[in-house]
């Protein structure tokens, strides 16, 4: 019972940042018709805006401490942070420590920017190209991107932490009357989990209670239509691959503190992000979330030692597996809906 | 014109014999051009080209960045620029600075990508197109293996760069193949009496394996060796090498009544792992009346700053730390410090110790043909380069030095200064037979000159 329980939990934060990236891919796929593989790119771009706050906020001067020296056997040079001399040593240390939360505020104007410029000087030119062209194109930007990332980070992953106060974990076994340390979930995986449930919610109030909303959601449904009512449809999905980059950004720096980020992590995210959009339906944003939420669970549950005992290698094509069957089951997948990507 | 032919008879066919005679019976040994029959890639200019496969792009990309900084170093000292850094404290002195055999040394770079195929394909494009005499590099054990195999085929030295696995110099071993670093079966070997020693001879050990040859190699040589001292294994878990959050595998544990967990992961794996351990309490947990502990047992000094605080107090291996204060390591830590601003890895210092020792072998054997080279290096014993007496042993051209048991540092001064010595286990502790069970299967067979 302890063990399905602490598995649900950990497909709960996993299955958070399948459902935020797969919510920004089905918004784009659902408004704009692009295949975006460079969407995990995008994840990664957001985990980094949380490495670089830290790093400007701990930039920092030299002074020389003669009494102690380096590994050359040089005085060693002590590297003061900025804030640490402007806000006094305990509220800089403070300042440097909840870097990862300021990093929210920091990512949104830079990941939107970074959507609107992709959309505007790439992907724009290839929506009325095939799909196979859109995955090209995106895929390659992924790629270019990630290496921009290496270049400027390294290859090596970059540890982030999350403030101090939210180091630790939670005891849900004591919640529950069981022993304690039994059942026991870090605390910033909740915060994420919350956080995570929180963006969603957002985004889906925004189409549904939205004039804007409702104009996008129209358009996703017809576009010709709306476009011949005098909207201009366009600048509105141009927004939406904004509003989508922003939401994987947001994905992206949250998740800093649980895997140090890394050049790589987008794509490792990415191809299982597809999985979960086509599991919950093309185009569908409820389908979205429900499939990630659903194959990030399937997912902690296959790497379980008994589950592997009994069936050695589920782990590794559980969610391939789950797709399979579902698209054999309901072809258009969880949530989807009639005629996308049939035509 | 005309030719003179003069008449066969018996006193020149005597004589004729035997020179034949004294030729053949002469050991080579003592004929310095004894190898200098033909053989692959033979320079015949002024400079020689050694060939340096490192992961430039891929998640070891610094750590191959390390090595290619290590062995532009090399290739100064060598050809007599720079300060000379280990050339000065190493044993031998066949090296004079004037490059290898009086050739300047040049080399050439490859890509490994940390993929089989990949290192394969620049390995074969350096040797092929660019001529290099010998091929060294490399983060991977896979990618170690597979070159290594490859270099045995066309005929060409390979000296192996950062590969821990047992079989690199076990069943897959090759006659052409040379490894200074350790393996896996040192690590438990040094690892485990350590650890009795902090946290006793009653200890009930969970490991998480990564899915793959070095994976397996480290689990069976740390199980065997702290079974050996009282621990008892719980289970072994494989992880798929693409993981990223070991979350669902570090779970399970918490459950389990396992009172110690064993990373055997490398590399981004290894960071990811320990990062979600520390995240879910696992150190904080009091298990059968004890503290859970965490063991790494292979560490690297970039593996450990990706994991941050987290490796703090965490208990290891490692093959070199440039902490050490023998007069090798002092003069290579000066010498790559005062070039490139910061400490060498330990990845740095197999690989610019393994193109000294393959310049100093060809001096020796006066000759680059790879027997030649192979005969140098065999039962090689030597010093100075870092970590003590050292001595490649003929039977599987493994290296066998002491070996670093290594602790997280509590209280780091700098990026760099992330791990400190807790002992430095001599060689005999390390030391097995060449028929051991874990490096069992596989011969070295005969080296090949590739012509």
């Amino acid at each position: 019972m302890d063990a399905i329980l602490l598995q649900i939990l950990n497909g709960l934060d996993k299955g958070s940042a399948y459902a935020l990236i797969a919510l920004g891919l089905t918004l784009i796929f659902g408004t704009l018709g692009v295949v975006n593989f460079a969407h995990g790119a995008l994840f990664m771009i957001g985990a980094f805006c949380a490495v670089t706050l830290n790093r400007l906020l701990s930039l920092s001067f030299t002074t020389i401490d003669p009494e102690r020296t380096d590994f050359l056997g040089n005085p060693l040079k002590v590297e003061t942070p900025y804030v640490e001399t402007w806000f006094g040593p305990e509220t800089g240390a403070a300042i440097i420590d909840w870097s990862v939360p300021l990093a929210i505020l920091f990512s949104i104007p830079i990941m939107a920017l970074v959507g609107l410029f992709m959309e505007r000087g790439l992907i724009k030119y290839f929506y009325k190209r095939p799909h196979a062209d859109q995955i090209l194109v995106t895929f390659g930007l992924a790629i270019v991107l990630q290496e921009i990332i290496k270049y400027f980070y390294g290859a090596n992953p970059i540890p982030t932490p999350a403030p101090d106060a939210f180091s630790g974990s939670f005891d849900f076994g004591v919640l529950l009357g069981l022993d304690p340390n039994l059942i026991i979930y870090p605390y910033w995986r909740i915060v994420y989990f919350l956080f995570a449930a929180g963006i969603i919610s957002a985004v889906f109030a925004f189409l549904q209670f939205t004039t804007f909303g409702m104009v996008v959601r129209a358009g996703m449904a017809d576009r010709q239509t709306v476009g011949l009512l005098g909207i201009n449809i366009d600048k509105r999905f141009t927004f939406m691959f904004a509003l989508a980059a922003v939401v994987a950004g947001l994905a992206g720096v949250m998740y800093a503190p649980i895997n140090s980020p890394n050049y790589h992590m987008g794509m490792d995210f990415l191809v299982l992000s597809f999985v979960v959009v086509v599991v919950g339906g093309m185009g569908s944003l409820p389908g979205a979330v429900l499939a990630g939420f659903l194959l990030g669970i399937l997912e902690s549950f296959a790497s379980m030692a008994q589950v592997v005992a009994l069936l050695p290698g589920i782990n590794q094509i559980i969610i391939y597996l789950v797709a399979i069957v579902i698209l054999l089951t309901r072809p258009r997948g969880l949530m989807g809906r009639k005629g996308v990507m049939e035509s | 014109m005309s030719f003179i032919r003069k008449p066969l008879n018996r006193r020149s066919i005597l004589r004729a014999g035997a020179l034949g005679g004294a030729a053949l019976a002469t050991p080579t040994i003592f004929t310095s051009r004894a190898w200098s029959a033909g053989y692959l890639n033979e320079p015949t200019g002024s400079t020689v080209t050694l060939g340096f496969n490192v992961p430039q792009t891929g998640p070891y990309a610094d750590e191959g960045a390390d090595e290619l900084r290590a062995y532009q170093l090399a290739v100064e000292h060598l050809n007599g620029e720079g300060d000379g850094g280990m050339l000065s404290t190493f044993s031998s002195k066949a090296l004079k600075g004037n490059g290898i055999l009086g050739k300047k040394v040049e080399f050439v770079t490859g890509d490994t990508q940390t993929k089989s195929d990949a290192a394969r394909a620049s390995a074969k494009s350096m040797i092929e197109k660019d001529g290099a005499i010998m091929i060294t590099g490399g983060s991977s054990s896979g990618v170690a293996v597979a070159v290594q195999a490859l270099c045995q085929e066309a005929g060409v030295i390979f000296m192996a760069g950062l590969t821990h696995s047992n079989d690199t110099t076990g069943k897959d071993k090759r006659a052409n193949g040379f490894r200074h670093f350790f393996n896996s079966y040192m690590s438990g070997a040094a690892l485990a009496p350590v650890l009795k020693n902090a946290y006793g001879a009653d200890r009930k050990a969970y490991h998480l394996t990564a899915d793959y040859n070095w994976g397996y190699t480290t689990e069976q040589a740390v199980k065997e060796s702290t079974e050996a001292l009282g621990w008892e294994t719980v289970e072994t878990v494989k992880t798929p090498l693409a993981a990223t959050d070991f979350s669902a595998y570090i779970t399970p544990v918490l459950q389990s009544d396992a009172d110690v967990l064993v990373l055997n992961h490398y590399g981004g794996n290894m960071v990811n792992s320990l990062t979600n351990a520390v995240q879910f309490g696992l150190r904080d947990k009091l298990v059968n009346g004890k503290n859970f502990e965490i063991i790494v047992p292979l560490y690297s000094r970039l593996m450990a700053k990706g994991a941050g605080a987290n490796v703090k107090g965490i208990f290891g291996s490692t093959n070199w730390h440039w902490s050490l204060q023998d007069e090798g390591s002092k003069a290579f830590v000066k010498s790559f410090g005062q070039k490139y601003g910061f400490p060498p890895s330990q990845a740095a210092h197999t690989t610019y110790v393994q193109a000294i020792l393959y310049a100093d072998a060809c001096e020796r054997a006066g000759t680059f043909n790879p027997c030649g080279v192979v005969e140098a290096l065999e039962g090689f014993e030597f010093d100075g380069l870092g970590n003590g007496k050292t001595l490649y042993r003929a039977e599987d051209h493994q290296c066998f030095k002491d070996v670093l048991v290594v602790k997280g540092k509590e209280n780091p001064t700098s990026e760099f200064d992330l791990l400190e010595i807790v002992e430095v286990t001599p060689v005999e502790q390390v030391t097995y037979a060449p028929d051991h069970p874990q490096f069992a299967g596989g011969a070295l067979g005969t080296c090949n000159p590739g012509a």
